[in-house]
């Protein structure tokens, strides 16, 4: 589903991922841990066609399609999603306007029809209330005014609601208290565990893996994915730390 | 009888003005002022959308009565100078509002000049102006708050934001205060900027094309001018008048 090869890229000037190798396919909740500075966001960043990112190397193959020559939206077209560290404020757009926009753009690049007004509401309400998000929020300014925990909720509505085949999330689960946890934690499942989906999760600790079980976890470092393991590698990592796991 | 002569750059008020675009209007243009009275306790709601391929001055005088409430929204979208200004006198209590937008590339000078006198006590003033250009344009608010001496309790504001799309493109603001009383609030703030670039990557990864999120972001930002009208199909014409203009804009 999603294919990284030697992938190399730089922030400036300053080379970040250094031949980063990695496969994720359909059906598989794949855990990204590692070390501050490691490259983490970077990967997230250069998946989403963040302007700044500049890929020296490698490629990216996603669902038959070349990632990396796609624009930003063009990306989420094709049905990837980039859940944000930090989600951005929004000042003067509501989140109904924001994602009813962009949903129908994407429906629109995939030859679909848009929604109308009616069914678009049905739907945001369905899935705010699976992140048991008061739908007045969604009524309000994006992300404006949002602690950092409704922040990452209303990210996995925004989730919900796009319905993409390929998440990649960047530390969804910092900011959070232990029950927004589990509820982010449940909504990950809910929309995303599916034998034709896929999950690329970003995070520090194990206590989101407690909730999103992975098939997979990899440990980058470097710029590069030096260890790959099932679900027991996050737990040595939690009670050994990297520099034991990696040595 | 033709009494006016075409000012120059070294009056104030005319500082940033295209004079040659002026000079094509000529000088009979400067004698057209509209006079407006809002009688005591009455209430006055005007909207316009300004602007054609041919220079345009609006010159507005408005007086208001005590208590009177004057309330004035325009979308300044020329294809050409286009310059709206307004004279306005405020008798005891009385309330003005303004809600301003220029947008435009092409080069083009768009802009308001206000001067508000507050001429009795306790009477309020509010302006709001936001401006978004590209293509070499630029866009002024020129406002100029006066408050005579006997005017306590005075309260005027002026807000004024600039967006430009691209380098090349200019906003100016000049607000001048006069204040003869000491007990008034009169607050003044301008800011200039570009367009968010967080704000447009964060909607482009949601699927949201860059036309598209530019026009949001647009819209989000000349919002502000009109938030104090009530009127949701007049805003929406306001806004949909302003919109329009940014067809042709640079991505």
């Amino acid at each position: 589903m999603l294919t990284i090869t030697d992938l190399h890229a730089s922030v400036g000037d300053k080379p970040i991922l250094k031949g980063l190798t990695l496969h994720v396919p359909a059906g598989e909740i794949h855990a990204i841990m590692g070390p501050n500075g490691a490259g983490k966001s970077t990967l997230a960043h250069v998946l989403g066609g963040k302007p700044g990112y500049e890929v020296t190397g490698g490629n990216v193959e996603f669902r038959g399609q070349d990632l990396l020559a796609l624009e930003p939206h063009e990306r989420a077209a094709a049905g990837l999603f980039l859940g944000f560290q930090y989600p951005v404020e929004i000042p003067g757009v509501s989140n109904v306007q924001f994602l009813r926009e962009a949903l129908n753009a994407q429906r629109k690049a995939r030859g679909e029809e848009p929604l109308s007004g009616g069914e678009f509401l049905k739907l945001a309400k369905d899935k705010a209330a699976l992140l048991k998000m008061d739908m007045e929020m969604l009524k309000r300014q994006v992300n404006v005014g949002f602690s950092g925990g409704e922040k990452k909720r209303a990210e996995m509505v925004q989730m919900g609601i796009l319905d993409p085949a390929f998440a990649v999330l960047d530390e969804t689960d910092s900011g959070l208290d232990i029950d927004a946890l589990r509820i982010v934690g449940a909504g990950i499942n809910a929309i995303m565990r599916a034998p034709d989906k896929g999950v690329l999760l970003i995070t520090h600790y194990q206590r989101l893996l407690d909730v999103v079980k992975p098939d997979k976890v990899s440990i980058l470092a470097g710029g590069r994915i030096v260890e790959t393991g099932g679900p027991e590698l996050a737990l040595r990592l939690e009670a050994e730390g990297y520099d034991s796991v990696m040595a | 009888m033709t009494t006016a002569t075409l000012p120059t750059r070294r009056d104030e008020a005319w500082r940033y003005a295209d004079m040659d675009a002026l000079a094509r209007l000529g000088a009979d243009a400067l004698d057209a002022w509209q006079d407006i009275a809002v009688p005591a306790g009455e209430s006055l709601t005007r909207c316009m959308v300004v602007g054609s391929d041919a220079p345009e001055l609006h010159r507005l005088r408005v007086t208001l009565g005590e208590g009177a409430n004057a309330a004035f929204f325009v979308t300044n979208a020329g294809g050409d100078y286009t310059r709206v200004e307004m004279e306005v006198r405020l008798a005891r209590g009385a309330h003005f509002e303004f809600g301003g937008v220029t947008i435009g590339g092409a080069g083009v000078t768009r802009e308001f000049v206000t001067q508000v006198v507050h001429a009795e006590p306790e009477a309020t003033s509010n302006q709001t102006v936001r401006a978004v250009h590209w293509a070499g344009a630029t866009g002024n608010f020129l406002g100029e708050i006066k408050v005579a001496r006997h005017a306590q309790k005075t309260d005027a504001a002026q807000d004024f934001k600039g967006l430009l799309l691209e380098a090349g493109a200019s906003a100016n603001a000049v607000p001048q205060l006069e204040i003869f009383a000491d007990d008034v609030k009169c607050a003044h703030g301008a800011t200039v900027g570009e367009l968010d670039e967080a704000a447009r990557f964060y909607m482009m990864a949601r699927g949201v094309d860059p036309a598209t999120a530019q026009r949001l972001l647009v819209q989000a930002f000349v919002g502000d001018a009109f938030v104090a009208l009530e009127d949701d199909a007049e805003r929406e014409t306001l806004l949909d008048a302003a919109l329009a203009a940014l067809e042709g804009a640079r991505l």
